[in-house]
Formats: structure tokens, C-alpha cells, sequence
């Protein structure tokens, strides 16, 4: 055959082969409750993102060895949404019907979440976004498929906040400081600028707000400002390369690394060990936990899934930040799963609709979380039907040039302030999508 | 044998001059047409209409509107981008600003607006050409960018920047189900596709050419350029608009600017290049090979990888289906550098000889 003859005809049959192979894989995997796992491993946010995802697969793989979920056992599927908004949209449709429907999405996006927010209630499928998404979506009357877990961007900019008037000496000294927020240029950096802006006309501080550019290489220009007009503190709600850059940028123009505090999205290895001994001194909030080598759950980790050659990413990776969240979003999905089944039926798999309620009675208290390993690593959660948050503690941990060690006490956010934020936020969005929120009698079905 | 005009004779000049003279191509366009609204919809499943072919249609009309402006009037523009945005918040302003807008109406209001802005940024193609002009265009680009980033009204003061609409709805049709959206998306692009047809066939389009081919000389005869380009200008950026609507409104449901980022003006631009440059079918081809080419290889690596034995990791295949997309990108462009159009072209050529060719 000619050489153009022969590829065509490798070609078809090359398709036709992978249709019959994707055809028997779907069969085989019936009876599993599956996973879809949006991840970016490619693109600008690449080395966060692959961390988080590698904790996320990895906690799965170790429930199975460990037996399932009452004895179910996980499947689950990668698809890369290299952080664009259309290519989540795109995972999101193409695994949420896949062997026997989506459990769960966790997109580890803000835009793709507020993207995802449209759809997961035609769908019927829970949307779990731990320590991002949307604010408001905590008020689960209004957002009954959305589950922001352990914290918002809201509880984020509220407990920073907290943290600097600890650092002055009360809220009281904070009456004229200038507090600049340093922003990744998307729904994610906005979120708190509500909460800060609120809390600035409260406590009588200026708020200066310094928008950077996708992807966030490009600097110069918001620390020449800084620079100029000296705020007291920079808060960092950056993501990926922009985080190193700005430590970066602070180090060259001589800003106190002291007086900076990023959020827990800006507070991981890939963020500071580049820079080293530059950032010493940088703080950042972390969603309970910081990296937790020495952690139950991590030993078991290792024990259990790297001793056999099945983890997903380097083992000097696992129990870093961003692996310890990715592998805290994946058991709190389990845990919900685990929840539906005491009432659905143990040793089932439960649809979206039931993981949802799973999701809503979540109730880990300090005892699970021991049994599990999450020792030292998390506080109980426990949500409801109206709060879909659960708990909102958290820490400060800083950089001291080779590794994260945790500075402060705990901090709880101020439901004073945010409640009613979340409220008036959330019925605008209920009022505008024409949605009845649920009242305290429907929760209760 | 099949594809021959032999017998089919023309008595009038309305027959002569129709869109498709030859009966065979007459009839595949209808059946092609019966297709799309009737047979789609009973074959299709709705990952297919939500991730392909609403994007595909979506995009097939933006690709439509840079085709007129790049392809017909020969004004490169990278641009496109900032006129979907333009377009989508446009009719997203009418649509949430004013009681009681019914849809069409307020896509047909983003579409003029993004008109309107397209002719603004236009006004430069008057004195600047080529490459000059595209970087003109860039700054409609970087200007939509920040105004929808920094200008909260915009936005109707979202917190997030992110804006979204539901509960659309057209007289009594709701548009809800993926069904519902590909239809309309559908019947948009029919009615557009067929107007551009037109519009490139009659004197307005004739204009475009002849100042694509040589201004001087379309100016020597008679042709005003201002008319002429800022008319292109204007209507591409119409369909543009119209298909930024679509993107936000029936696509995405809840959009933030970097929808509609610079790359989005990229990705546009390849399509008429690749899909082929002056030609509407091209612009079907361009998006179908950048919307659905990635997807699919995306799907189709692991299972091939499978096949082997072999497991390919997530970031592999994404790497893998960046390469190979380039690398067919390239080899498009030196096997025929007028696009996949002329391709088409030139098989409907050799066809028509098939099976005595001579």
C-alpha cells in the first residue's frame, strides 16, 4: 500500500478499535460510585493545580484500599480544564452522565464554578468548591447544590483582617491604615472585595485595590504603586506563577514580606520555594490545615498507596499544602457519600440527589476525624440544611525560608458581619433567577 | 457520475445567478438542513449538544462575521473577541435593565451595539492597513477588557465581575433544555449564514472584494472605501455581537470578561484561516477544526493509549493534543494554504469527473 493509503487505513482502524475499548471499560465499571476529577495539570496554574489534584486522586485510591465506602468502591476519571471556564463546561458535560452519573464536581475554579453554579441543579448533582467558589452560595436555601466547605473568600478577607487588628493591637488601631489588596483579575480575586470594603468602613481603613493580569507574570506597574504610596499591609489573593512573582516584586522593591498576608490559595510550596529566603516572613491563612507530613492519614498514605507503586504524584509532594487540600476536598466527597448511605442504604451508590443530602447532614466531630487520620489537620465540620459551610476556622502559618510553620491561634470568622452580606447577596441572586429559597420545613425531607 | 450538471439547463437569469446553480449541491444543502432540525435532534445525546455542537454553532457564526471582515473586505482584525464581549453584555444590559425585553430583541440590540463599536474601531482601517491595522484592532481587544473588568455598571455592580441570566424564553418557548438551545442557536445561524450568502453575492459584497483585491483601484472606480470597509466593519461586528450573546446567554449561562479574552480573537482569526479566507462554508470548516478537533482528540488519545495498554496521564494527553492540533494546523497550512474550503473546492472538482477524469 501507498504510504497515504496505509495511514488512512490505520486511521479508521485505529477509531474503530477505541470505540470498542471505551465501549468495554464503561461496562466494566458498573456498580461504582465515580469521581469526576476536573484538574488542570497543564497551563499557567500548572504547578499548584497538579498538586491539588494528585492529593484529590490519591485519597481516593487510598478509600479504596481501604475498602470502599461500605465496601463501594471508587471509580474515577481525569479531564483537564487547564483553568479555562469553557473547557470545565466542557469536563462537566462530559463526565457527569459517565458510569452511572457524576457523584460530585469539584471544578477548583471559581469561574468554571460560577459556570457550574447554572447547571448543577438541572443536573441534580452537588458541587463541592472547599475553600473557594462563590460567597454567598453558603446560604443553602438559595444555593442548594453549591457546598463552599470549611470557608469562603468571605470568611478569608474577614479572618486577615482579624489577624492584622490582632497584629496592631485591636481593631481600634486599625483607623487609618491603608490596606492594599494585590488581586488575580477573575471572579476568584473580586470575591473579597465586598467583605473588605464593608469592613473598611467599619473600622475607618482605606482599602486600595491592585488588580493584576492574567496570568500574573506581568508586575511592575502594581508594585511601583505600592511602592509609592506605601499601604501597611498587602493582602495577596493570587494564584500559581502570580503568587512567586509578587513575592518576588515585594523583594525587589524592599516591601516588608512581614507585613504581607496571602490567602490559602497564596500559601503553598509552589508559592514560596522558588524565592526561598525571600519570602521569609510571608504569611498566609490556610484553611485549617498547612502541610501536614506527619499527619495519620499521610503515613497511611504512604503506606498504603506509595508503598505500592500506585500514587499519583511525587512522593516528597505528598502532605504539602496543596496536596492536603485536594486530599481534604476528596474526604469530605467520601464522607458525604458515607453519610447518604446511612440513610440510602449501606453498601449502595448513591446518586447526586442523595449525596446532596449527605452532603447537607455532614457531621464529623473530633473523634471520626482521629479515626480517620485528620488529627492536628481539621476541626469538626458540621453543615445544614441552610448553612452549607460547615465551619469557617482559620489559621495563619508563615514562611520561614524553608518550610510552613503555623503563627497564630485559631481564628472563627465574624458571622456578624458576613451574615448579613451572604443573606442580601444571596436573595439578590434568588430574586433574580426567580427562586423560592427553601424554607426550614423542606429541609427537613 | 452522481455530481454532474449535464442536462440541467438554466433558462433565466434568475437560475443562472441563485446561491447553488447545480442542483446536486442544491439538494445536499437542504438535506444538510433537514438534518440539523430533524435528524440531529433524534440521534444526538446531550453531551454532544452541549459541548459540541452549540459551541460549534456558536462559534461557526463568530468565524462568519471575522470571515466578512477578513476574508471579504480583507481588514485583519483582531478584535473579535472584544466585539463577542461587546455583544454580550450588551444584550445583557438590555436584557436585565429593561422589564419584559423579549430575548431576540435584546441579542438584536447587543448585535448593533457591537455595530456601533466595531465602526468606531474601524475608523482606523481608513488610514492604516495589514498588520498596522491589526494591531489597531487588538486595542478594541485590551479597551473591552478593562471597561468590562473596571466598570461595575456593566455588570450590573456583581461582586465577582461574573455575570449570568436564566428563565430565557422566547413568546412561550422556554429555552432550558440543550434541545431548545441547539435549535435556536441553529435557527440564528441559518438566517445569518444565509444572509451573509447573500450579502457577499450582491453589490455590497462586491465592494468588499474589490477593495480587498486593491483599494486604489476600487477607488478608481467608483467605490467609496469609508462605505465599503466601515460597512464590513459594521456588519461583522453585528454577527460577532450576535454570536457573543450566544456564547454568554445560551453557552455558558454565567460569563466573566475572560470569556471573551484575547484569546478567544486568536482562535477566531485561525478559524478563517485554516476554515479558508473570502468563503462562508470556510467559516463552518474553521470552527468545526478548532472547536471540535481538540475535544476529540482529547477523548480519543486515552482510549487509543488504552488500546496499547498504556495508560497516558491527564497532563500527557493535554500536551499530546497541543502538539498534534499544531502540528495538523500546520500541515493545513502548507498542503493548502487557502484553507479547507478550497479543499472542499477541489474535490467537488475532481468529482464532478469521477469516475472518467480525464
Amino acid at each position: 500500500m501507498k504510504p497515504r493509503k496505509l495511514a488512512r487505513a490505520g486511521i479508521f482502524a485505529g477509531a474503530f478499535l477505541a470505540s470498542l475499548a471505551s465501549a468495554s471499560t464503561a461496562l466494566a465499571q458498573a456498580k461504582e460510585q465515580f469521581f469526576p476529577v476536573l484538574v488542570y495539570r497543564t497551563g499557567a496554574y500548572a504547578p499548584n493545580g497538579s498538586q491539588w489534584a494528585n492529593g484529590y486522586v490519591d485519597y481516593l485510591k487510598l478509600s479504596n484500599a481501604k475498602g470502599g465506602i461500605n465496601g463501594v468502591r471508587i471509580s474515577f476519571e481525569e479531564c483537564e480544564t487547564a483553568y479555562a471556564t469553557d473547557r470545565g463546561v466542557e469536563c462537566y458535560e462530559r463526565l457527569k452522565g459517565k458510569n452511572g452519573g457524576a457523584t460530585v464536581f469539584q471544578p477548583l475554579s471559581t469561574g468554571v464554578t460560577f459556570a457550574l453554579t447554572e447547571k448543577a441543579p438541572v443536573d441534580k448533582i452537588p458541587l463541592i468548591t472547599a475553600g473557594y467558589g462563590r460567597s454567598e452560595s453558603q446560604n443553602g436555601a438559595v444555593f442548594t447544590w453549591n457546598f463552599p466547605l470549611l470557608g469562603t473568600y468571605w470568611v478569608g478577607a474577614d479572618v486577615a483582617i482579624q489577624h492584622i487588628a490582632k497584629k496592631e493591637g485591636g481593631f481600634g488601631k486599625l483607623k487609618g491604615k491603608k490596606i492594599a489588596l494585590v488581586y488575580h483579575d477573575s471572579p476568584y480575586g473580586k470575591e473579597p472585595i465586598p467583605v473588605l470594603q464593608e469592613l473598611g468602613k467599619t473600622h475607618g481603613f482605606e482599602v486600595q485595590l491592585l488588580p493584576v493580569a492574567h496570568p500574573g507574570v506581568e508586575q511592575k506597574a502594581t508594585w511601583l504603586q505600592i511602592r509609592q504610596q506605601k499601604p501597611d499591609y498587602v493582602l495577596l489573593w493570587g494564584w500559581g506563577v502570580m503568587n512567586s512573582t509578587s513575592l518576588r516584586e515585594a523583594q525587589s522593591t524592599g516591601y516588608p514580606r512581614e507585613k504581607m498576608i496571602g490567602v490559602w490559595w497564596a500559601g503553598a510550596e509552589p508559592d514560596v520555594k522558588d524565592v526561598a529566603e525571600g519570602a521569609k516572613g510571608y504569611s498566609a491563612l490556610t484553611l485549617q490545615h498547612g502541610a501536614e507530613p506527619n499527619s495519620k492519614v499521610v503515613k497511611d498514605m504512604l503506606e498504603q498507596v506509595y508503598a505500592k507503586g500506585q500514587g499519583t504524584g511525587p512522593k516528597d509532594e505528598v502532605g504539602q499544602v496543596l496536596y492536603m487540600r485536594g486530599l481534604l476536598s476528596a474526604m469530605l466527597a467520601v464522607e458525604g457519600v458515607r453519610k447518604a448511605q446511612e440513610r440510602y442504604g449501606k453498601g449502595k451508590v448513591m446518586s447526586g440527589e442523595q449525596v446532596r443530602w449527605g452532603l447537607e447532614n455532614l457531621n464529623l466531630d473530633q473523634k471520626t476525624l482521629d479515626a480517620m487520620g485528620f488529627a492536628g489537620v481539621m476541626r469538626p465540620v458540621q453543615t445544614s440544611c441552610l448553612d452549607h459551610m460547615g465551619s469557617s476556622w482559620v489559621r495563619v502559618h508563615t514562611w520561614n525560608g524553608k518550610k510552613w510553620e503555623f503563627t497564630s491561634d485559631w481564628y472563627q470568622a465574624d458571622e456578624k458581619t458576613l451574615r448579613p452580606m451572604v443573606m442580601l447577596a444571596s436573595s439578590k441572586y434568588a430574586e433574580e433567577k426567580k427562586l423560592k429559597p427553601r424554607t426550614p420545613e423542606e429541609c427537613k425531607k | 457520475m452522481l455530481y454532474r450538471e449535464n442536462g440541467q439547463f438554466k433558462t433565466s437569469y434568475a437560475d443562472d445567478q441563485q446561491i447553488f446553480p447545480i442542483a446536486q449541491d442544491r439538494w445536499l444543502i437542504i438535506g444538510l438542513l433537514v438534518f440539523a432540525f430533524i435528524g440531529v435532534p433524534l440521534l444526538v445525546d446531550e453531551y454532544l449538544f452541549r459541548a459540541i455542537l452549540i459551541p460549534f454553532l456558536i462559534l461557526s457564526l463568530a468565524a462568519l462575521g471575522v470571515n466578512i471582515l477578513v476574508g471579504f473586505c480583507g481588514q485583519i482584525t483582531l478584535g473579535a473577541g472584544a466585539f463577542m464581549a461587546v455583544g454580550a453584555y450588551a444584550a445583557y444590559n438590555f436584557h436585565i435593565r429593561v422589564d419584559g425585553m423579549p430575548l431576540l430583541v435584546s441579542f438584536l440590540l447587543g448585535g448593533l451595539t457591537s455595530a456601533l463599536v466595531g465602526i468606531f474601531f474601524g475608523i482606523p482601517s481608513l488610514r492604516v492597513r495589514g498588520l498596522y491595522l491589526a494591531v489597531a484592532t487588538l486595542a478594541a481587544q485590551f479597551f473591552t477588557d478593562w471597561v468590562f473588568l473596571r466598570v461595575p455598571w456593566f455588570t450590573d455592580n456583581a461582586s465577582s465581575g461574573s455575570v449570568s441570566v436564566s428563565n430565557l424564553h422566547i413568546l412561550s418557548w422556554e429555552i432550558a433544555s440543550p434541545l431548545d438551545k441547539y435549535l435556536f442557536c441553529l435557527a440564528l445561524l441559518t438566517v445569518f449564514a444565509l444572509a451573509a450568502k447573500n450579502m457577499t453575492r450582491c453589490a455590497v459584497g462586491r465592494q468588499w472584494m474589490a477593495i480587498r483585491d486593491m483599494d486604489v483601484a476600487a477607488e478608481v472606480i467608483g467605490i467609496r472605501p469609508m462605505f465599503a470597509k466601515l460597512s464590513a466593519f459594521a456588519v461583522s461586528s453585528f454577527y460577532v455581537g450576535i454570536a457573543g450573546a450566544l456564547w454568554g446567554f445560551i453557552h455558558l449561562a454565567s460569563w466573566e470578561p475572560a470569556a471573551f479574552s484575547v484569546d478567544r480573537s486568536f482562535q477566531l482569526l485561525f478559524m478563517v484561516i485554516i476554515g479558508g479566507l473570502g468563503s462562508v462554508m470556510g467559516s463552518f470548516f474553521g470552527a468545526a477544526f478548532i472547536v471540535i478537533l481538540p475535544i476529540a482528540l482529547n477523548q480519543f488519545l486515552p482510549a487509543l493509549g488504552g488500546l496499547f495498554g498504556m495508560t497516558i496521564s491527564t497532563a500527557g494527553i493535554s500536551h499530546a493534543e497541543l502538539i498534534i492540533f499544531g502540528a495538523l494546523i500546520i500541515f493545513f497550512l502548507i498542503k493548502e494554504p487557502h484553507g479547507i474550503a478550497r479543499l472542499w473546492s477541489t474535490g467537488k472538482e475532481k468529482l464532478r469527473l469521477w469516475p472518467f477524469p480525464h
